[in-house]
């Protein structure tokens, strides 16, 4: 009969040897959101589970000089309630916030939802567009990685076996700055991405694109962060002609499959309907125009 | 005794639910709560394939496993041969549920069950059935209905030749049944229209999706009794499939009804049961079984997906003067889709001369379907109210005007033989016609739908007992399980007779040894007829409450009146007695004769059919094809609310799983034939923020044949809504969505298509 051990070390050395140490299968925890639903649908039979949320600086938010420090396992209602934040990367917020249900948001975390690396998760194209770091520790120290070096394809990623994430660190923003993601889902929650979409940009005193971040969810193996749409968006407003050529340079982008969720074609369209509805809040957030929810 | 026309104190309050602290906090028990001293775990090996021969079962290294108590397969059951079973709601055939809970020969669908392991942990049955060996010959598979009823489809039962064409035809084929019912001359009818329309439609099996999946906990004592603790729509019914299938006396079967969680028409039937009773007999030991979601999906009915065209003829004035439809409807792996009363119901509503209407029962590899809420109805119902609406538009008429104008009225003959009576139909038409949604002007963008439905409702046998306590206090049993609140309403009823509040009621469901038989609860019938045996039942306890003052006044039993839970000398000529309430008579009861109850049960007749008309407006978010539903609003004939909150509730629910139908709930085959969202997450049932509120107007046109006059309300609010959301989108975009669900992707594909 197998077995299953359970370890919930205090500090980043411990945790690591335990990792280091596994002779079976060990897998790092945070809400367990995913980790816990998968094991029970018997996808993973690990020997070893490591909890991090003991570990000082996994959960929390620090400001320094306007950049956030969040620590990677930091639940979704805990970054929600972070006022601070929510003010400055509302797209990032918002998008960790549209995981699942308020039950689901006690516990869900940054670095699951990239770790598990579903091409679909949420909160992955607003860390992508924000260019979002993870301060990834291990058996050789720390190092900071962009987090889109760090899913590889589905359920993959570049970390070794004994690294994890301690916490990510989201840039100062200069002014006229903003962001903004959405998704489509046939319902209204309690879905999975058929389309995701994030949006980070820079406007200049006439609302002029000066720097842009943009990304595709469930579209492609990983989430995309995508150059092309960018490149649309720097340098011009957003007028209909910059939001058609978006639609466009988002279409072109995505590389979906067809599946349960949506044919390759749907996702396609929506791609491009998604970078417009996307790119037009990011543009009005930044330039003081609504600073409200879109969901 | 009749009391539609009384004065009434407690039926149509809203007292607070009796069963709602127990759900609330948890503490109510389900099928899987139940535990036993000695308990050991059943698991089911389920086949990974559609379609395939059993070569062969090699149980031998799962029997070798420390912890397993038992293995069985279908050798471990009696061969049955095929007879009708009219046990639980819709047809079944008693050897095709034996097959169907443990495969003999050849697995038809993925899940299908062929083998079951009890042991003393649930991880050491789920590594058993890992050892169980199993050499399949893969066949060929068929899902869709229109492939399976062709030539050339591969065949699921050798010995299934389509019934009802003559002469028998002479090769097998999946058809296993082929109706048909007429009225007036449908070609005469055709010809004298002068405006015909007609279209074809398509609609997704779907899941009933009760919260709580199939348990069970059961025990084979060496003496050969048997009891089971299980939820379901009807513990006879249990124990009758249990005592046939494993060839056991009913007498020495006890079926406990659990608390149930949902069953919609999928707890009609079983799939557990005789299978932990059988680990149980090999085993020595108490055996628990529960399914998980996925083998919910997976083995489990759904109802019936299915393809129909409908042809209308009518005059320029709107006269519809002939209708004709044609349904092909799922049955799942083995005979019984409720092609039948999707045959009757789609014209139910209308007052239509000449009526050809054609059904066709198909097998295909998919899990065997279960009655879910107005079983076939739904399916039919959405063909004609689309194209009823489209031959309105035809007409340039209003969709509400069109209806009214060919409406069923009392004494409008069916094409299926009977003659409408009794039905509150007008009312519900003049009720829509009145109120403020179908006036209210329509946004920008906005469409709006309307759809009626008709469901029969039904009668059959239920007992009840009344048992006046000592403090008198009154507890009422029935052999009803409550899926919607009959314990609340059963004690209602019981408390209007004994004219005493609510609170002093207590209604039960008692086991299969503890009351007299009792039929499930489906087809709407329980607050009719067993609503009618503890009412018949309540009076005659008032009746011997009458006679216990009688005799303590001495008086005769004539010279006493009941009235407001006392008992009253009849007029002065009767004597100066103070009345005597319920709790004096109680008290006394040993002296007066010994403990005051009665029993009844009753094959209840005269079931009122009931109608419906939805309203929906939708808004179609035209660059994703998401439809969102602005408002909805649905009204229905109850008869008589007895407790209008559930009966509201009833209604919303109904809305509710008809919008999931209509916009979002399918299941997805590989190619392979194999289902790939069994689950929640991808089989989408709509969510609270999918919906606004559900506006349910209650019409209460009284059945003159209940004492209440209470109608059957659960299912007719699923019948209307798939066609009043396509007929709201049509509105709103011009096109005509005939295939369900009408997804995002549909709906944006029919917009690109159009331009
Ligand atoms: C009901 C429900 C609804 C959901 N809805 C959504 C939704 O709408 N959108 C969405 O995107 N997701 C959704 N999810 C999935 C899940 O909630 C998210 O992916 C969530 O962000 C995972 O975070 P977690 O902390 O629970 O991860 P965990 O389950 O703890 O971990 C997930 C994976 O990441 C690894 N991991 C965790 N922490 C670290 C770390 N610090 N360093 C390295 N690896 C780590 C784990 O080993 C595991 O492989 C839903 C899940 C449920 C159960």
């Amino acid at each position: 009969m197998s077995s299953l051990s359970y370890a919930a070390p205090t500090s980043v050395d411990a945790a690591v040897k335990l990792l280091a140490g596994a002779s079976g299968l060990a897998k790092v925890l945070s809400g367990g959101t995913d980790l816990l639903v998968q094991m029970r649908a018997g996808r993973f039979k690990p020997e070893l589970i490591v909890d991090t949320k003991k570990i000082p600086g996994v959960i929390g938010i620090r400001e320094e000089n306007g950049a956030f420090i969040i620590g990677a396992g930091t639940p979704g209602a805990v970054v929600e309630a972070h006022a601070g934040l929510t003010a400055a990367w509302p797209g990032l917020v918002e998008a960790l916030d549209l995981i699942g249900s308020t039950q689901v948001q006690g516990r869900c975390s940054l670095a699951g939802n990239l770790c598990n690396a579903s091409p679909a998760a949420d909160s992955v194209p607003a860390l992508y567009a924000a260019a979002a770091v993870a301060v990834v520790v291990g058996p050789n120290g720390t190092r900071e990685v962009p987090v889109e070096q760090i899913p590889t394809g589905p359920g993959r990623t570049s970390l070794a076996r004994d690294e994890f994430i301690l916490e990510f660190k989201l840039p100062a923003r200069p002014a006229r700055s903003s962001d903004a993601y959405l998704r489509f889902i046939p319902r209204t929650e309690m879905d999975i991405a058929v389309v995701g979409c994030g949006i980070s940009v820079t406007l200049d005193a006439n609302g002029v694109c000066t720097a842009a971040r943009c990304s595709l969810g469930a579209v492609a193996p990983t989430v995309l962060l995508v150059q092309a749409m960018a490149d649309i968006l720097v340098g011009n407003k957003l007028d209909a002609d910059t939001l058609a050529k978006l639609d466009a340079a988002a279409q072109a982008a995505a590389k979906p499959i067809s599946d349960k969720r949506g044919t390759a074609e749907y996702r396609t369209k929506i791609a491009g309907v998604l970078a417009r509805r996307t790119a037009a809040i990011a543009f009005d957030r930044a330039s003081g125009k609504a600073t409200g929810k879109t969901h | 005794m009749n009391y539609i026309s009384s004065d009434l104190k407690v039926v149509g309050t809203r007292p607070i639910r009796p069963d709602g602290v127990d759900k609330v906090t948890g503490r109510a028990l389900f099928s899987a709560d139940t535990r036993s001293a000695g308990m050991i775990w059943g698991k089911i090996k389920r086949s990974p394939h559609a379609h395939a021969r059993i070569v062969s079962i090699d149980t031998s290294k799962a029997e070798a496993l420390p912890g397993v108590r038992a293995v069985v397969t279908s050798a471990d059951f009696p061969e049955i041969s095929s007879e009708m079973a009219f046990v639980g709601e819709g047809p079944m055939n008693f050897r095709d549920l034996s097959d169907n809970i443990m495969a003999r020969g050849k697995v038809l669908y993925e899940g299908h069950a062929l083998a079951a392991v009890a042991a003393n942990t649930q991880a050491i049955a789920d590594e058993a059935i890992a050892l169980i060996d199993v050499v399949y010959e893969v066949l060929p598979h068929v899902i869709d209905v229109d492939e399976a009823m062709k030539a050339d489809a591969p065949v699921l039962h050798a010995d299934m030749f389509t019934a009802g064409v003559n002469p028998k035809p002479a090769t097998p084929s999946n058809i296993a049944k082929v109706v048909t019912f007429k009225k007036g001359d449908i070609d005469a009818g055709f010809a004298a229209a002068e405006v015909i329309f007609e279209d074809s439609y398509t609609t997704k099996p779907v899941h009933q999706a009760y919260i709580e999946p199939h348990a069970c906990l059961a025990t084979y004592n060496p003496d050969g009794q048997v009891t089971i603790h299980a939820s379901s729509q009807g513990h006879f019914m249990i124990r009758a499939y249990t005592a046939k299938l494993l060839g056991i006396d009913m007498a020495n079967i006890r079926v406990n009804p659990a608390e149930i969680g949902g069953g919609f028409g999928g707890k009609t039937l079983i799939y557990l049961e005789p299978v932990a009773v059988a680990l149980s007999r090999k085993s020595g030991k108490p055996v628990k079984m529960q399914m998980t979601r996925e083998d919910v999906f997976r083995a489990s009915g759904p109802t019936s997906g299915a393809s129909v065209t409908v042809k209308l003829g009518a005059k320029k004035d709107g006269t519809i003067v002939a209708a004709q439809q044609v349904l092909k409807f799922q049955a799942g792996a083995y005979a019984g889709s409720p092609i039948g009363p999707g045959c009757m119901c789609g014209f139910a509503m209308y007052d239509i001369e000449n009526i050809d209407v054609l059904g066709y029962d198909v097998v295909s590899n998919r899990p065997k379907v279960a009655a879910y809420r107005a079983p076939g109805a739904p399916i039919s119902s959405f063909a004609v109210e689309c194209a009823v609406d489209d031959l309105a538009r035809m007409l340039g008429m209003d969709p509400l005007a069109l209806r009214e104008k060919n409406a069923a009225v009392n004494g409008t003959k069916t094409h299926y033989g009977p003659t409408h009576a009794n039905i509150g139909y007008t009312q519900v038409l003049e009720a829509t016609r009145a109120h403020p949604h179908w006036k209210a002007p329509l946004a920008e963008g906005h469409g709006r739908g309307l759809a009626v439905g008709f469901w029969f409702n039904i009668g059959g046998e239920s007992s009840a007992t009344v048992h006046v306590n000592e403090d008198g206090s009154v507890v009422v049993a029935t052999g009803s399980p409550d899926v919607g609140g009959s314990r609340a309403s059963m004690g209602m009823m019981a408390a209007e007779v004994l004219g005493i509040d609510i609170s002093k009621v207590r209604a039960t469901i008692a086991d299969t040894a503890s009351i007299g038989y009792t039929f499930v609860t489906g087809g709407s019938r329980v607050t009719f007829a067993t609503g009618m045996a503890v009412t018949q039942a309540t009076e005659k306890v008032v009746e011997q409450l009458k006679a216990r003052a009688a005799q303590t006044w001495d008086i005769p039993v004539d010279a006493v009146e009941w009235r407001d839970g006392k008992a009253y000398p009849a007029g002065t000529n009767a004597g100066a007695f103070e009345p005597l309430d319920l709790a004096a008579i109680a008290l006394k009861q040993a002296r007066t004769g010994g403990p005051i109850n009665s029993e009844v049960s009753i094959n209840a007749q005269g079931a009122g059919a009931g109608f419906g008309a939805h309203i929906c407006d939708v808004a179609v978010d035209k660059e994703t094809g998401k439809v969102e539903i602005i408002r909805y609003t649905a009204i229905q004939d109850v008869g008589k609310a007895i407790h209008p909150s559930y009966v509201e509730g009833q209604i919303q629910g109904g809305a509710v799983q008809g919008i999931g139908w209509a916009l979002s709930e399918e299941y997805i085959y590989n190619d392979k034939g194999l289902m790939e969202n069994p689950g929640f997450l991808d089989y989408r049932c709509p969510v609270a923020s999918d919906l606004p509120m559900i506006e349910a107007v209650l019409v209460e046109v009284p059945n003159p044949r209940h004492p209440f006059g209470a109608r059957g309300v659960g299912e007719v609010p699923i019948i209307p809504p798939m066609a009043a959301i396509s007929n709201a989108i049509k509105g709103a975009t011009g096109l005509r969505m005939p295939d369900l669900p009408m997804s995002p992707p549909k709906v944006r594909a029919a917009m690109d298509a159009a331009g």
